[in-house]
């Protein structure tokens, strides 16, 4: 019978069946991070040891300083990072710490050393797992008592997703990114429209996509409710694999490839929903509201919550307009930001901060702006093509890598007040801070809005 | 963990849609270890803009089961979102929609996560407004929901409720399935032996 993608990785990972006709689906990889302290406690607690510590990596980058990190003062911060240090130590987990420039966000450094691959299963306790799925792997965030699940067992009781495929026809135009689609696409079908699937993204757009602007895509899945996200692997997938450190290599390296070129989806496969998105039709996008789904082209206007014909949506965006201090009807573009923050496990990467940087060189910052490499080695590679040169010469602030202020947790934070034009992924209410005022959009669309001071459409800054 | 077989108390009403997580606890919260009570910083930044929020009403009080509204619980995977609204003595959640992780995180802290068509839990949250305190049945083990204003059945993924009633601890279960795993690793060993390597340290 036909299979989609999902299946095959599906089928290849059930071990059993439980109660309730549920599958107990092997865990192949597992990525953890420095907010992992309480499954680890919990194992500790049930006396139980770590089944496969060979098949685990960790890193600290939710809570890590992006500066001074040698020497973290913050006692809270230290805690959290040394506590990760300690837990992979006594478990003998492959750790990436401090001073390693292969420290960075989980899921950068997953990818960036081969760790994810095409076909495995893949968890971390953190919801934008769903990125992993760029590289045609089965991956999704779980949450404190699975970490601990898979911790001890390297298994996880799962019940299959439906299936949800969006077509992504026709070609972007001009200053319009892969984060782009991902927004149009979860202000289509919504915050949950994808609530209970795993969503394939296929066709052309998807295909000639590079590897790490399909992972902007599957990050986002999360935000459009879907727990993963996922891309059949081709030669784009293989060509960036080959070589990483923990990717096959030798006569190991051609087994693999055929493994990984059965995967894709089988022609009739069926699926239980299908979507199609025209790129050609996009232009850059940003958000007005407090979810991801309240996206809207540059072009565009902030929407009228008393057209909704949903009263209780309708309410919701009146809300979220209060607290985002805008009016029904006000033009998206010029909106004045007060903050720029390009980085998180969505667009962190060196394609985006060249992206960035290409539209920042020669201008200067108007409102304070930082640029966090999702990896020490992302950052080494920027510095190496001289892009810290052009956004410090601009008057950006160039940090090590970390979530930052994606989330804030490690301190980096957005005013109460604020308004923050972000390449992250969550406008929700609070993200970024307390009472902070989040934007997002692509790493083109950010820089702009730094160089000009508000929220601006790049394609009138870079003729490309 | 502790079983979960029926509850009949008083609801709550959320009438928001698409609360996140962060929503739930705010990140800024979330390095505290668990013994600090996360119930403390429930809704936090909600209730401080908010004195009349829902939760702090008088009348809404002793409430045990929350009814909210579609998408509740989406956003970060952060388990402290089910620790928080349990430890305020929430016991059972109610909504048209939940977020796929914090659903999944609902039954593993022994909390049904109970999905009802949309109209029907706009009703019930209708009913909780004009009747404040009302109470509501659930009876997990007949997949019903008990109110004022009838009866409604629900499904459920059998191993949760299983899991539930029961209140089976996951990880024993897992590991009476020994042998599957142990037969999985060995042809994962044979068939893809650079997946289970750690050479580079
Ligand atoms: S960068 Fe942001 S979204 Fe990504 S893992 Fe870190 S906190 Fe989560």
């Amino acid at each position: 019978m036909a299979r989609t993608l999902y299946e095959k990785v599906w089928d290849a990972h059930a071990v059993a069946t439980g109660p309730g006709g549920r599958t107990l689906l092997y865990i192949d990889r597992h990525m953890l991070h420095d907010g992992s302290f309480h499954a680890f406690e919990a194992l500790r607690r049930s006396g139980r040891k770590v089944r496969r510590p060979d098949a685990a990596f960790a890193t600290p980058d939710h809570y890590i300083p992006t500066r001074g990190r040698e020497n973290i003062t913050h006692p809270e911060l230290r805690d959290k990072v040394e506590a990760l240090a300690a837990n992979a130590a006594g478990t003998r987990i492959t750790f990436f710490g401090v001073g390693d420039d292969r420290q960075g966000i989980v899921h950068v450094i997953g990818p960036e050393q081969g760790i994810t691959q095409p076909g495995i299963t893949l968890v971390c306790g953190d919801s934008h797992t769903s990125t992993h799925g760029a590289l045609g792997a089965l991956a999704f965030g779980i949450g404190a008592s699975e970490v601990a699940h898979v911790l001890a067992t390297q298994s996880l009781w799962q019940s299959k997703a439906r299936t949800f495929r969006v077509n992504v026809t026709g070609r972007l135009g001009p200053g319009v990114h892969s984060k782009d689609i991902i927004l149009a696409l979860i202000q289509r079908i919504g915050a949950f429209g994808g609530t209970g699937h795993a969503i394939e993204f296929a066709g052309l757009a998807i295909a000639s996509l590079s590897m790490e602007a399909r992972m902007t895509i599957c990050n986002m899945a999360i935000e459009a409710g879907a727990r993963s996200g996922m891309i059949a692997p081709d030669d784009t997938t293989f060509e960036y694999l080959a070589g990483r450190p923990y990717s096959p290599s030798g006569a190991d390296w051609e087994r693999a490839i055929a493994r990984w070129r059965a995967l894709p989806t089988d022609a009739g496969a069926r699926f239980d929903r299908e979507v199609d998105l025209d790129a050609a039709a996009l232009e850059p996008m940003a958000t007005w509201g407090t979810s991801p789904e309240h996206g809207v082209g540059i072009g565009g206007l902030v929407p009228d919550p008393a057209r909704q014909p949903d009263a209780a949506r309708g309410a919701s965006m009146e809300k979220a307009l209060r607290y985002m201090g805008l009016a029904a009807g006000q033009a998206m573009e010029g909106i004045p930001i007060d903050r720029v923050f390009i980085g998180s496990c969505t667009n962190s990467r060196i394609e985006d901060l060249r992206a960035a940087a290409a539209v920042v060189r020669g201008r200067k910052a108007l409102v304070p702006s930082m640029v966090v490499p999702g990896s020490g080695l992302v950052k080494r590679a920027a510095e190496a093509e001289g892009l810290d040169r052009v956004f410090t010469e601009a008057g950006f602030d160039w940090r090590e890598a970390g979530c930052s202020m994606c989330v804030g947790m490690n301190g980096d934070l957005v005013g109460d007040g604020e308004r923050c034009a972000s390449t992250s992924n969550r406008n929700f209410e609070g993200r970024q801070g307390k009472g902070a005022r989040t934007h997002l959009m692509s790493p083109a669309m950010a820089a702009a809005a730094a160089v000009t001071g508000k929220i601006t459409d790049v394609r009138k800054l870079v003729r490309e | 963990m502790e079983p979960f077989v029926t509850l009949t108390a008083p609801a709550v009403p959320l009438d928001i849609v698409n609360v996140d997580t962060d929503r739930i606890v705010p990140a800024r919260f979330l390095r505290q270890p668990r013994s600090a009570g996360y119930e403390n910083f429930l809704f936090h930044d909600l209730r401080e803009a908010d004195p009349g929020f829902v939760l702090d009403r008088p009348e809404h009080r002793g409430a045990r089961i929350l009814v909210a509204a579609e998408n509740f619980g989406c956003g970060s995977s952060r388990e402290a979102a089910v620790w928080a609204l349990a430890g305020s003595g929430l016991r059972a959640w109610i909504a048209p929609s939940f977020g796929d992780i914090f659903l999944e995180n609902s039954f593993k802290n022994g909390v049904p996560a109970i999905v009802l068509p949309l109209e029907r839990v706009a009703a019930i949250r209708a009913h909780l407004r004009h009747a404040p305190g009302s109470e509501i049945t659930i009876d997990l083990p007949a997949q019903e929901v008990l109110w004022a204003g009838g009866r409604e059945r629900f499904e459920v993924d059998p191993f949760r409720k299983e899991c539930l009633v029961a209140g089976i601890d996951e990880i024993d279960l897992t590991l009476r399935h020994e042998a599957a795993l142990s037969e999985y690793e060995r042809r994962q060993r044979a068939e893809t032996p650079w997946l289970g390597h750690s050479r580079i340290l």
